[in-house]
Protein backbone atom coordinates (compact mmCIF):
# COMPACT_ATOMS: atom_id res chain seq x y z
CA UNK A 1 0.00 0.00 0.00
CA UNK A 2 2.70 2.45 1.03
CA UNK A 3 4.60 1.63 -2.12
CA UNK A 4 1.59 2.53 -4.23
CA UNK A 5 1.30 5.83 -2.44
CA UNK A 6 4.99 6.49 -3.03
CA UNK A 7 4.63 5.73 -6.72
CA UNK A 8 1.70 8.11 -6.85
CA UNK A 9 3.72 10.77 -5.07
CA UNK A 10 6.57 10.37 -7.53
CA UNK A 11 4.16 10.63 -10.41
CA UNK A 12 2.71 13.79 -8.93
CA UNK A 13 6.19 15.23 -8.41
CA UNK A 14 7.20 14.43 -11.99
CA UNK A 15 4.08 16.12 -13.29
CA UNK A 16 4.78 19.14 -11.11
CA UNK A 17 8.29 19.40 -12.56
CA UNK A 18 6.97 19.34 -16.10
CA UNK A 19 4.24 21.84 -15.30
CA UNK A 20 6.69 24.00 -13.38
CA UNK A 21 9.18 24.08 -16.22
CA UNK A 22 6.42 24.78 -18.71
CA UNK A 23 5.12 27.68 -16.64
CA UNK A 24 8.64 28.99 -16.11
CA UNK A 25 8.87 29.63 -19.80
CA UNK A 26 6.09 32.23 -19.76
CA UNK A 27 6.63 35.54 -17.98
CA UNK A 28 3.21 35.65 -16.38
CA UNK A 29 3.15 32.18 -14.90
CA UNK A 30 6.85 31.83 -14.20
CA UNK A 31 6.77 32.42 -10.50
CA UNK A 32 3.89 30.09 -9.85
CA UNK A 33 5.66 27.47 -11.95
CA UNK A 34 8.70 27.70 -9.75
CA UNK A 35 6.60 27.24 -6.64
CA UNK A 36 4.79 24.26 -8.12
CA UNK A 37 8.07 22.57 -8.94
CA UNK A 38 9.32 23.33 -5.43
CA UNK A 39 6.19 21.81 -3.90
CA UNK A 40 6.63 18.73 -6.08
CA UNK A 41 10.18 18.42 -4.86
CA UNK A 42 9.09 18.71 -1.24
CA UNK A 43 6.52 15.91 -1.45
CA UNK A 44 8.99 13.71 -3.33
CA UNK A 45 11.61 14.21 -0.62
CA UNK A 46 9.29 13.55 2.30
CA UNK A 47 7.58 10.72 0.49
CA UNK A 48 10.96 9.07 0.03
CA UNK A 49 11.96 9.55 3.64
CA UNK A 50 8.82 8.06 5.11
CA UNK A 51 7.53 5.60 2.54
CA UNK A 52 10.58 4.19 0.78
CA UNK A 53 11.15 0.49 1.29
CA UNK A 54 14.09 -1.55 0.19
CA UNK A 55 12.60 -4.10 -2.17
CA UNK A 56 15.01 -6.87 -1.21
CA UNK A 57 14.94 -6.55 2.55
CA UNK A 58 11.55 -4.92 2.94
CA UNK A 59 13.07 -2.51 5.42
CA UNK A 60 12.35 1.20 5.49
CA UNK A 61 15.05 3.80 5.66
CA UNK A 62 17.08 4.33 8.79
CA UNK A 63 19.50 6.96 10.00
CA UNK A 64 16.79 9.59 10.26
CA UNK A 65 18.89 11.84 12.45
CA UNK A 66 21.60 11.99 9.81
CA UNK A 67 19.14 12.61 7.02
CA UNK A 68 17.28 15.34 8.83
CA UNK A 69 20.39 17.13 10.03
CA UNK A 70 21.70 17.12 6.46
CA UNK A 71 18.40 18.43 5.17
CA UNK A 72 18.16 21.08 7.84
CA UNK A 73 21.71 22.29 7.41
CA UNK A 74 21.37 22.37 3.64
CA UNK A 75 18.10 24.27 3.88
CA UNK A 76 19.49 26.89 6.22
CA UNK A 77 22.71 27.44 4.30
CA UNK A 78 20.92 27.36 0.95
CA UNK A 79 18.27 29.86 2.00
CA UNK A 80 20.71 32.26 3.60
CA UNK A 81 23.11 32.19 0.68
CA UNK A 82 20.36 32.53 -1.90
CA UNK A 83 18.70 35.40 -0.04
CA UNK A 84 21.87 37.33 0.56
CA UNK A 85 23.36 37.10 -2.89
CA UNK A 86 23.23 40.27 -4.96
CA UNK A 87 21.20 40.24 -8.13
CA UNK A 88 24.31 40.95 -10.15
CA UNK A 89 26.14 37.89 -8.92
CA UNK A 90 23.21 35.60 -9.67
CA UNK A 91 24.94 33.71 -12.48
CA UNK A 92 27.77 32.44 -10.32
CA UNK A 93 25.24 31.47 -7.68
CA UNK A 94 23.37 29.29 -10.14
CA UNK A 95 26.67 27.80 -11.18
CA UNK A 96 27.59 27.00 -7.60
CA UNK A 97 24.28 25.33 -6.80
CA UNK A 98 24.63 23.37 -9.98
CA UNK A 99 28.06 22.18 -8.86
CA UNK A 100 26.57 21.05 -5.56
CA UNK A 101 24.03 18.92 -7.43
CA UNK A 102 26.82 17.40 -9.49
CA UNK A 103 28.86 16.67 -6.38
CA UNK A 104 25.81 15.07 -4.80
CA UNK A 105 25.41 12.74 -7.77
CA UNK A 106 29.10 11.85 -7.70
CA UNK A 107 29.02 11.08 -3.97
CA UNK A 108 26.04 8.79 -4.41
CA UNK A 109 27.99 6.88 -7.02
CA UNK A 110 31.00 6.51 -4.75
CA UNK A 111 28.93 5.21 -1.86
CA UNK A 112 27.00 2.84 -4.06
CA UNK A 113 30.19 1.53 -5.59
CA UNK A 114 31.68 0.99 -2.19
CA UNK A 115 28.55 -0.88 -1.18
CA UNK A 116 28.71 -3.02 -4.29
CA UNK A 117 32.38 -3.85 -3.94
CA UNK A 118 31.82 -4.97 -0.37
CA UNK A 119 28.99 -7.14 -1.54
CA UNK A 120 31.19 -8.73 -4.18
CA UNK A 121 34.11 -9.21 -1.82
CA UNK A 122 31.97 -10.89 0.80
CA UNK A 123 30.15 -13.16 -1.61
CA UNK A 124 32.68 -14.55 -4.07
CA UNK A 125 29.96 -16.76 -5.46
CA UNK A 126 28.03 -13.72 -6.63
CA UNK A 127 28.35 -13.49 -10.37
CA UNK A 128 30.00 -10.31 -11.54
CA UNK A 129 28.09 -10.11 -14.78
CA UNK A 130 24.81 -9.64 -12.96
CA UNK A 131 26.15 -6.44 -11.46
CA UNK A 132 27.84 -5.05 -14.53
CA UNK A 133 24.91 -2.90 -15.69
CA UNK A 134 24.82 -1.36 -12.25
CA UNK A 135 28.54 -0.60 -12.37
CA UNK A 136 28.02 1.05 -15.74
CA UNK A 137 25.33 3.33 -14.32
CA UNK A 138 27.41 4.10 -11.25
CA UNK A 139 30.50 4.96 -13.25
CA UNK A 140 28.63 7.15 -15.72
CA UNK A 141 26.90 8.97 -12.87
CA UNK A 142 30.26 9.49 -11.22
CA UNK A 143 31.99 10.80 -14.33
CA UNK A 144 29.24 13.19 -15.35
CA UNK A 145 28.53 14.38 -11.83
CA UNK A 146 32.21 15.03 -11.15
CA UNK A 147 32.79 16.88 -14.40
CA UNK A 148 29.75 18.98 -13.67
CA UNK A 149 30.98 19.71 -10.16
CA UNK A 150 34.54 20.62 -11.11
CA UNK A 151 33.42 22.59 -14.15
CA UNK A 152 30.81 24.51 -12.19
CA UNK A 153 33.30 25.44 -9.52
CA UNK A 154 35.66 26.82 -12.15
CA UNK A 155 32.78 28.67 -13.81
CA UNK A 156 31.84 30.08 -10.43
CA UNK A 157 35.40 31.27 -9.81
CA UNK A 158 35.61 32.77 -13.27
CA UNK A 159 32.39 34.72 -12.93
CA UNK A 160 33.64 35.89 -9.56
CA UNK A 161 36.72 37.15 -11.26
CA UNK A 162 38.92 34.96 -9.08
CA UNK A 163 40.05 32.68 -11.86
CA UNK A 164 41.32 33.93 -15.19
CA UNK A 165 41.28 32.29 -18.57
CA UNK A 166 43.93 29.75 -19.24
CA UNK A 167 44.52 28.21 -22.59
CA UNK A 168 47.49 26.73 -24.29
CA UNK A 169 48.23 25.03 -27.55
CA UNK A 170 46.95 21.52 -27.87
CA UNK A 171 44.63 21.93 -24.95
CA UNK A 172 41.64 20.50 -26.75
CA UNK A 173 43.72 17.53 -27.83
CA UNK A 174 44.85 16.97 -24.26
CA UNK A 175 41.26 17.27 -23.05
CA UNK A 176 40.11 14.68 -25.54
CA UNK A 177 42.95 12.45 -24.42
CA UNK A 178 41.91 12.71 -20.77
CA UNK A 179 38.32 11.97 -21.71
CA UNK A 180 39.46 8.95 -23.70
CA UNK A 181 41.49 7.66 -20.75
CA UNK A 182 38.49 8.12 -18.47
CA UNK A 183 36.31 6.10 -20.83
CA UNK A 184 38.89 3.32 -21.18
CA UNK A 185 39.26 3.09 -17.41
CA UNK A 186 35.48 3.03 -17.07
CA UNK A 187 35.28 0.07 -19.45
CA UNK A 188 38.03 -1.71 -17.52
CA UNK A 189 36.18 -1.10 -14.29
CA UNK A 190 32.95 -2.48 -15.70
CA UNK A 191 34.76 -5.60 -16.88
CA UNK A 192 36.34 -6.08 -13.49
CA UNK A 193 34.43 -4.29 -10.71
CA UNK A 194 36.77 -5.78 -8.09
CA UNK A 195 39.48 -3.38 -9.18
CA UNK A 196 38.39 -0.59 -6.85
CA UNK A 197 41.44 1.63 -7.37
CA UNK A 198 40.16 2.42 -10.83
CA UNK A 199 37.12 4.32 -9.60
CA UNK A 200 39.30 6.73 -7.67
CA UNK A 201 41.56 7.27 -10.65
CA UNK A 202 38.44 7.96 -12.70
CA UNK A 203 37.27 10.39 -10.05
CA UNK A 204 40.53 12.32 -10.10
CA UNK A 205 40.71 12.37 -13.88
CA UNK A 206 37.11 13.56 -14.10
CA UNK A 207 37.91 16.44 -11.75
CA UNK A 208 40.88 17.36 -13.93
CA UNK A 209 38.80 17.09 -17.06
CA UNK A 210 36.08 19.30 -15.58
CA UNK A 211 38.65 21.96 -14.74
CA UNK A 212 40.45 21.77 -18.07
CA UNK A 213 37.19 21.83 -19.96
CA UNK A 214 35.98 25.12 -18.51
CA UNK A 215 39.37 26.79 -18.01
CA UNK A 216 39.93 28.12 -21.55
CA UNK A 217 36.37 29.29 -22.13
CA UNK A 218 35.97 33.05 -22.20
CA UNK A 219 33.74 34.86 -19.75
CA UNK A 220 31.18 35.81 -22.38
CA UNK A 221 30.57 32.16 -23.14
CA UNK A 222 30.21 31.25 -19.50
CA UNK A 223 26.38 31.25 -19.48
CA UNK A 224 26.39 28.65 -22.23
CA UNK A 225 28.81 26.54 -20.25
CA UNK A 226 26.76 26.80 -17.09
CA UNK A 227 23.66 25.82 -19.00
CA UNK A 228 25.52 22.86 -20.45
CA UNK A 229 26.84 21.79 -17.06
CA UNK A 230 23.30 22.19 -15.78
CA UNK A 231 22.09 19.62 -18.26
CA UNK A 232 25.06 17.40 -17.31
CA UNK A 233 23.92 17.36 -13.73
CA UNK A 234 20.44 16.54 -14.98
CA UNK A 235 21.83 13.51 -16.80
CA UNK A 236 23.82 12.51 -13.71
CA UNK A 237 20.61 12.66 -11.70
CA UNK A 238 18.92 10.49 -14.30
CA UNK A 239 21.65 7.86 -13.89
CA UNK A 240 20.89 7.95 -10.19
CA UNK A 241 17.30 7.25 -11.19
CA UNK A 242 18.39 4.17 -13.14
CA UNK A 243 20.43 3.03 -10.20
CA UNK A 244 17.51 3.02 -7.80
CA UNK A 245 14.88 2.46 -10.44
CA UNK A 246 13.43 5.69 -9.13
CA UNK A 247 10.92 7.30 -11.45
CA UNK A 248 11.05 10.82 -10.16
CA UNK A 249 14.83 11.04 -10.35
CA UNK A 250 14.69 9.62 -13.83
CA UNK A 251 12.04 12.01 -15.10
CA UNK A 252 13.46 15.04 -13.31
CA UNK A 253 16.97 14.29 -14.51
CA UNK A 254 16.07 13.59 -18.12
CA UNK A 255 13.76 16.59 -18.19
CA UNK A 256 16.52 18.91 -17.06
CA UNK A 257 19.04 17.13 -19.27
CA UNK A 258 16.92 17.66 -22.37
CA UNK A 259 15.68 21.12 -21.45
CA UNK A 260 19.18 22.19 -20.43
CA UNK A 261 20.71 21.00 -23.68
CA UNK A 262 18.03 22.75 -25.66
CA UNK A 263 18.47 25.93 -23.63
CA UNK A 264 22.20 25.74 -24.28
CA UNK A 265 21.57 25.58 -27.99
CA UNK A 266 19.12 28.49 -27.76
CA UNK A 267 21.72 30.59 -26.00
CA UNK A 268 24.33 29.73 -28.58
CA UNK A 269 21.92 30.79 -31.26
CA UNK A 270 21.28 34.11 -29.54
CA UNK A 271 25.01 34.74 -29.63
CA UNK A 272 25.38 33.25 -33.07
CA UNK A 273 28.00 30.80 -31.91
CA UNK A 274 28.08 27.11 -32.49
CA UNK A 275 28.35 24.88 -29.47
CA UNK A 276 31.51 23.41 -30.89
CA UNK A 277 33.09 26.86 -31.05
CA UNK A 278 32.19 27.57 -27.50
CA UNK A 279 33.61 24.30 -26.29
CA UNK A 280 36.84 24.45 -28.18
CA UNK A 281 37.14 28.02 -26.98
CA UNK A 282 37.79 29.81 -30.24
CA UNK A 283 37.55 33.13 -28.44
CA UNK A 284 40.82 32.33 -26.78
CA UNK A 285 42.33 30.97 -29.97
CA UNK A 286 41.51 33.96 -32.13
CA UNK A 287 42.53 36.55 -29.63
CA UNK A 288 46.03 37.02 -30.99
CA UNK A 289 44.90 37.34 -34.59
CA UNK A 290 42.22 39.85 -33.72
CA UNK A 291 44.64 41.81 -31.60
CA UNK A 292 46.87 42.14 -34.64
CA UNK A 293 44.26 43.62 -36.92
CA UNK A 294 42.63 45.80 -34.33
CA UNK A 295 45.71 47.91 -33.80
CA UNK A 296 45.38 48.95 -37.44
CA UNK A 297 42.60 51.44 -36.90
CA UNK A 298 44.17 54.12 -34.84
CA UNK A 299 41.50 56.73 -35.09
CA UNK A 300 41.14 59.36 -32.45
CA UNK A 301 38.91 58.84 -29.51
CA UNK A 302 36.73 61.79 -28.69
CA UNK A 303 35.95 62.42 -25.07
CA UNK A 304 32.90 64.27 -23.87
CA UNK A 305 32.62 66.20 -20.63
CA UNK A 306 29.97 65.41 -18.08
CA UNK A 307 28.09 68.67 -18.57
CA UNK A 308 28.11 68.33 -22.34
CA UNK A 309 26.80 64.81 -22.08
CA UNK A 310 24.06 65.99 -19.73
CA UNK A 311 23.07 68.78 -22.10
CA UNK A 312 22.99 66.50 -25.12
CA UNK A 313 20.80 64.05 -23.26
CA UNK A 314 18.49 66.65 -21.77
CA UNK A 315 17.74 68.32 -25.10
CA UNK A 316 17.30 65.17 -27.12
CA UNK A 317 13.90 63.99 -28.29
CA UNK A 318 14.60 60.35 -28.06
CA UNK A 319 17.27 58.57 -26.05
CA UNK A 320 18.07 54.89 -26.18
CA UNK A 321 20.01 53.31 -23.35
CA UNK A 322 22.11 50.25 -24.10
CA UNK A 323 22.99 48.62 -20.81
CA UNK A 324 25.75 46.06 -20.66
CA UNK A 325 28.04 44.11 -18.42
CA UNK A 326 29.63 47.28 -17.03
CA UNK A 327 26.27 48.44 -15.70
CA UNK A 328 25.71 45.10 -14.06
CA UNK A 329 29.13 45.10 -12.41
CA UNK A 330 28.79 48.67 -11.16
CA UNK A 331 25.28 47.78 -9.89
CA UNK A 332 24.08 50.95 -11.51
CA UNK A 333 20.64 49.69 -12.51
CA UNK A 334 18.87 51.87 -9.93
CA UNK A 335 20.72 55.03 -10.91
CA UNK A 336 20.10 54.15 -14.51
CA UNK A 337 16.38 54.08 -13.82
CA UNK A 338 16.69 57.42 -12.09
CA UNK A 339 18.36 58.92 -15.15
CA UNK A 340 15.58 57.52 -17.28
CA UNK A 341 12.94 59.06 -14.99
CA UNK A 342 14.71 62.42 -14.88
CA UNK A 343 14.89 62.50 -18.65
CA UNK A 344 11.29 61.41 -19.03
CA UNK A 345 10.17 64.23 -16.75
CA UNK A 346 11.85 66.64 -19.12
CA UNK A 347 9.87 65.20 -21.98
CA UNK A 348 12.58 63.03 -23.46
CA UNK A 349 11.45 59.70 -24.80
CA UNK A 350 13.65 57.05 -23.24
CA UNK A 351 13.81 53.36 -23.90
CA UNK A 352 16.27 50.55 -23.33
CA UNK A 353 17.78 48.39 -26.02
CA UNK A 354 18.44 44.94 -24.66
CA UNK A 355 20.76 42.66 -26.54
CA UNK A 356 19.86 39.01 -26.01
CA UNK A 357 23.15 38.38 -24.23
CA UNK A 358 23.44 41.70 -22.44
CA UNK A 359 24.67 41.45 -18.88
CA UNK A 360 26.23 38.27 -17.73
CA UNK A 361 23.65 35.78 -18.90
CA UNK A 362 20.86 35.88 -21.45
CA UNK A 363 17.99 37.66 -19.78
CA UNK A 364 20.14 38.79 -16.89
CA UNK A 365 19.81 42.44 -17.85
CA UNK A 366 16.03 42.16 -17.82
CA UNK A 367 16.17 40.82 -14.30
CA UNK A 368 18.45 43.63 -13.19
CA UNK A 369 16.34 46.35 -14.73
CA UNK A 370 13.22 44.74 -13.33
CA UNK A 371 14.85 44.91 -9.92
CA UNK A 372 15.23 48.66 -10.40
CA UNK A 373 11.51 48.93 -11.32
CA UNK A 374 12.10 49.83 -14.94
CA UNK A 375 8.74 49.36 -16.67
CA UNK A 376 8.61 46.36 -18.93
CA UNK A 377 7.35 48.42 -21.91
CA UNK A 378 10.53 50.47 -21.90
CA UNK A 379 12.64 47.48 -22.81
CA UNK A 380 13.13 46.82 -26.48
CA UNK A 381 14.43 43.58 -27.90
CA UNK A 382 17.18 43.65 -30.45
CA UNK A 383 15.19 43.75 -33.72
CA UNK A 384 12.80 46.33 -32.39
CA UNK A 385 15.64 48.43 -30.99
CA UNK A 386 17.55 48.37 -34.25
CA UNK A 387 14.49 49.95 -35.90
CA UNK A 388 14.23 52.56 -33.15
CA UNK A 389 17.86 53.64 -33.41
CA UNK A 390 17.05 55.37 -36.70
CA UNK A 391 14.84 57.88 -34.89
CA UNK A 392 17.13 58.22 -31.92
CA UNK A 393 19.06 61.39 -31.16
CA UNK A 394 21.37 60.05 -28.51
CA UNK A 395 22.27 56.46 -27.71
CA UNK A 396 23.85 56.00 -24.33
CA UNK A 397 25.93 52.84 -24.15
CA UNK A 398 26.54 51.86 -20.55
CA UNK A 399 29.34 49.40 -20.12
CA UNK A 400 28.43 47.36 -23.18
CA UNK A 401 31.10 46.59 -25.70
CA UNK A 402 31.01 43.47 -27.81
CA UNK A 403 27.27 43.68 -28.40
CA UNK A 404 27.68 47.04 -30.13
CA UNK A 405 30.89 46.26 -31.98
CA UNK A 406 30.40 46.90 -35.70
CA UNK A 407 33.21 44.46 -36.45
CA UNK A 408 30.62 41.72 -35.97
CA UNK A 409 29.10 42.89 -39.24
CA UNK A 410 32.06 44.19 -41.19
CA UNK A 411 35.16 42.25 -40.27
CA UNK A 412 35.10 38.55 -41.16
CA UNK A 413 38.37 37.96 -39.32
CA UNK A 414 36.85 39.16 -36.07
CA UNK A 415 36.09 36.43 -33.55
CA UNK A 416 32.62 37.85 -33.05
CA UNK A 417 31.91 38.10 -36.77
CA UNK A 418 28.32 37.13 -37.46
CA UNK A 419 27.05 37.82 -33.99
CA UNK A 420 23.92 39.95 -34.18
CA UNK A 421 24.63 43.37 -32.70
CA UNK A 422 22.76 46.49 -31.75
CA UNK A 423 23.14 49.03 -34.54
CA UNK A 424 23.79 51.99 -32.31
CA UNK A 425 25.43 53.76 -35.21
CA UNK A 426 22.06 54.35 -36.81
CA UNK A 427 21.33 56.98 -34.19
CA UNK A 428 22.56 60.56 -34.52
CA UNK A 429 24.94 60.52 -31.57
CA UNK A 430 26.48 57.80 -29.50
CA UNK A 431 27.81 58.34 -26.00
CA UNK A 432 29.75 55.42 -24.67
CA UNK A 433 30.38 55.06 -20.98
CA UNK A 434 33.20 52.71 -20.12
CA UNK A 435 35.70 52.51 -17.37
CA UNK A 436 38.63 52.44 -19.76
CA UNK A 437 39.51 51.60 -23.32
CA UNK A 438 40.08 48.02 -22.31
CA UNK A 439 38.47 45.55 -24.68
CA UNK A 440 35.43 43.53 -23.62
CA UNK A 441 35.10 39.82 -23.11
CA UNK A 442 35.87 38.90 -26.65
CA UNK A 443 39.24 40.56 -26.18
CA UNK A 444 38.95 42.77 -29.24
CA UNK A 445 39.05 46.48 -29.85
CA UNK A 446 35.82 48.18 -30.74
CA UNK A 447 35.91 50.28 -33.86
CA UNK A 448 32.78 52.05 -32.70
CA UNK A 449 34.75 54.04 -30.16
CA UNK A 450 36.84 55.59 -32.91
CA UNK A 451 33.92 56.65 -35.09
CA UNK A 452 33.20 60.37 -35.50
CA UNK A 453 29.65 59.99 -34.13
CA UNK A 454 30.92 58.46 -30.95
CA UNK A 455 32.07 60.29 -27.87
CA UNK A 456 33.45 58.61 -24.80
CA UNK A 457 32.50 59.26 -21.21
CA UNK A 458 34.98 57.42 -19.03
CA UNK A 459 34.28 56.33 -15.50
CA UNK A 460 32.44 53.83 -13.37
CA UNK A 461 28.88 53.46 -14.65
CA UNK A 462 27.26 54.19 -11.33
CA UNK A 463 29.31 57.31 -10.63
CA UNK A 464 28.87 58.64 -14.14
CA UNK A 465 25.11 58.12 -14.01
CA UNK A 466 24.81 59.83 -10.64
CA UNK A 467 26.74 62.82 -11.96
CA UNK A 468 24.62 62.88 -15.09
CA UNK A 469 21.39 62.89 -13.10
CA UNK A 470 22.73 65.71 -10.92
CA UNK A 471 23.80 67.73 -13.95
CA UNK A 472 20.49 67.32 -15.72
CA UNK A 473 18.53 68.27 -12.60
CA UNK A 474 20.70 71.36 -12.16
CA UNK A 475 20.00 72.50 -15.71
CA UNK B 1 12.63 8.19 -21.04
CA UNK B 2 12.60 9.12 -24.71
CA UNK B 3 9.25 10.69 -23.95
CA UNK B 4 10.82 12.87 -21.28
CA UNK B 5 13.40 14.13 -23.76
CA UNK B 6 10.63 15.25 -26.06
CA UNK B 7 8.72 16.78 -23.19
CA UNK B 8 11.85 18.64 -22.13
CA UNK B 9 12.42 20.08 -25.57
CA UNK B 10 8.75 20.85 -26.11
CA UNK B 11 8.55 22.69 -22.81
CA UNK B 12 11.50 24.94 -23.56
CA UNK B 13 10.60 25.31 -27.21
CA UNK B 14 9.23 28.83 -27.28
CA UNK B 15 10.76 30.60 -24.38
CA UNK B 16 11.59 34.29 -24.73
CA UNK B 17 15.23 35.12 -24.08
CA UNK B 18 14.09 37.32 -21.22
CA UNK B 19 13.45 34.22 -19.20
CA UNK B 20 16.59 32.26 -19.98
CA UNK B 21 18.23 33.07 -16.70
CA UNK B 22 15.30 32.20 -14.43
CA UNK B 23 14.57 29.12 -16.50
CA UNK B 24 18.11 27.89 -16.18
CA UNK B 25 17.94 28.52 -12.49
CA UNK B 26 14.63 26.69 -12.21
CA UNK B 27 15.91 23.71 -14.16
CA UNK B 28 18.94 23.81 -11.92
CA UNK B 29 16.73 23.45 -8.89
CA UNK B 30 14.79 20.58 -10.45
CA UNK B 31 17.85 18.45 -11.07
CA UNK B 32 18.28 18.67 -7.34
CA UNK B 33 16.14 15.50 -7.40
CA UNK B 34 19.46 13.73 -6.96
CA UNK B 35 18.79 14.42 -3.33
CA UNK B 36 16.33 11.55 -3.32
CA UNK B 37 19.15 9.25 -4.28
CA UNK B 38 21.22 10.73 -1.50
CA UNK B 39 18.44 10.10 1.00
CA UNK B 40 18.12 6.51 -0.13
CA UNK B 41 21.87 5.98 0.16
CA UNK B 42 21.79 7.48 3.60
CA UNK B 43 18.82 5.47 4.77
CA UNK B 44 20.25 2.20 3.53
CA UNK B 45 23.68 2.64 5.07
CA UNK B 46 24.43 0.39 8.01
CA UNK B 47 24.95 2.43 11.18
CA UNK B 48 28.56 1.28 11.41
CA UNK B 49 29.56 2.17 7.89
CA UNK B 50 31.08 5.57 8.46
CA UNK B 51 32.31 6.08 4.91
CA UNK B 52 28.79 5.72 3.61
CA UNK B 53 27.33 7.78 6.42
CA UNK B 54 29.77 10.66 5.99
CA UNK B 55 29.60 10.77 2.23
CA UNK B 56 25.84 10.27 2.35
CA UNK B 57 25.49 13.10 4.81
CA UNK B 58 27.57 15.32 2.59
CA UNK B 59 25.47 14.30 -0.40
CA UNK B 60 22.21 15.08 1.40
CA UNK B 61 23.62 18.42 2.50
CA UNK B 62 24.85 19.40 -0.96
CA UNK B 63 21.69 18.15 -2.62
CA UNK B 64 19.53 20.20 -0.28
CA UNK B 65 21.70 23.20 -0.97
CA UNK B 66 21.04 22.66 -4.66
CA UNK B 67 17.29 22.28 -4.25
CA UNK B 68 16.59 24.99 -1.70
CA UNK B 69 19.11 27.48 -3.04
CA UNK B 70 17.94 26.89 -6.59
CA UNK B 71 14.29 27.49 -5.85
CA UNK B 72 14.90 30.49 -3.61
CA UNK B 73 17.15 32.18 -6.15
CA UNK B 74 14.67 31.55 -8.93
CA UNK B 75 11.86 32.92 -6.81
CA UNK B 76 13.84 36.05 -6.04
CA UNK B 77 14.49 36.65 -9.71
CA UNK B 78 10.87 36.18 -10.62
CA UNK B 79 9.65 38.25 -7.73
CA UNK B 80 11.11 41.23 -9.50
CA UNK B 81 9.18 40.65 -12.65
CA UNK B 82 6.01 40.35 -10.66
CA UNK B 83 6.33 43.33 -8.32
CA UNK B 84 6.98 45.51 -11.31
CA UNK B 85 3.79 44.38 -13.02
CA UNK B 86 1.75 45.16 -9.95
CA UNK B 87 3.40 48.57 -9.77
CA UNK B 88 1.94 49.55 -13.08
Amino acid sequence: MEQQILILIYLLASVSFIMGLKMLSHPLTARKGNLIAAAGMAIAIFGTIFLYKNLETGLGLGNYSWIFSGLLLGTIVGTVVARKVKMTSMPEMVSMFNGMGGACAALISIVEFDHLSHLLANNPAESISAHQPMVLVIVLGLIIGTISFAGSMIAWGKLNGNIGDLSFKGQSVLNLLILAIILVLAVLLILNPANTVLIYIILILAVIYGIMFVMPIGGADMPVVISLLNSFTGVAAAFGGFLYDNKVMLTGGILVGAAGTFLTLLMCKAMNRSLKNVLIGSFGGNKTIAGGTSSNFQGTVKEISMSDAATVLAYAHKVMIVPGYGLAVAQAQHVCHELEKTLTERGVEVSYAIHPVAGRMPGHMNVLLAEADVPYEKLEEMEQANESFKQTDVTLVLGANDVVNPAAKTDPSSPIYGMPILDVELSKNVIVNKRSMKPGYAGIENELFFRPKTSMLFGDAKKVLQDLVAEIKAN
Amino acid sequence: MILMIFVGIEVIGRVPSVLHTPLMSGANAIHGVVIIGAIIVMGKAEPGNYLALTLGFLAVFLGTLNVVGGFVVTDRMLEMFKSKKKGN
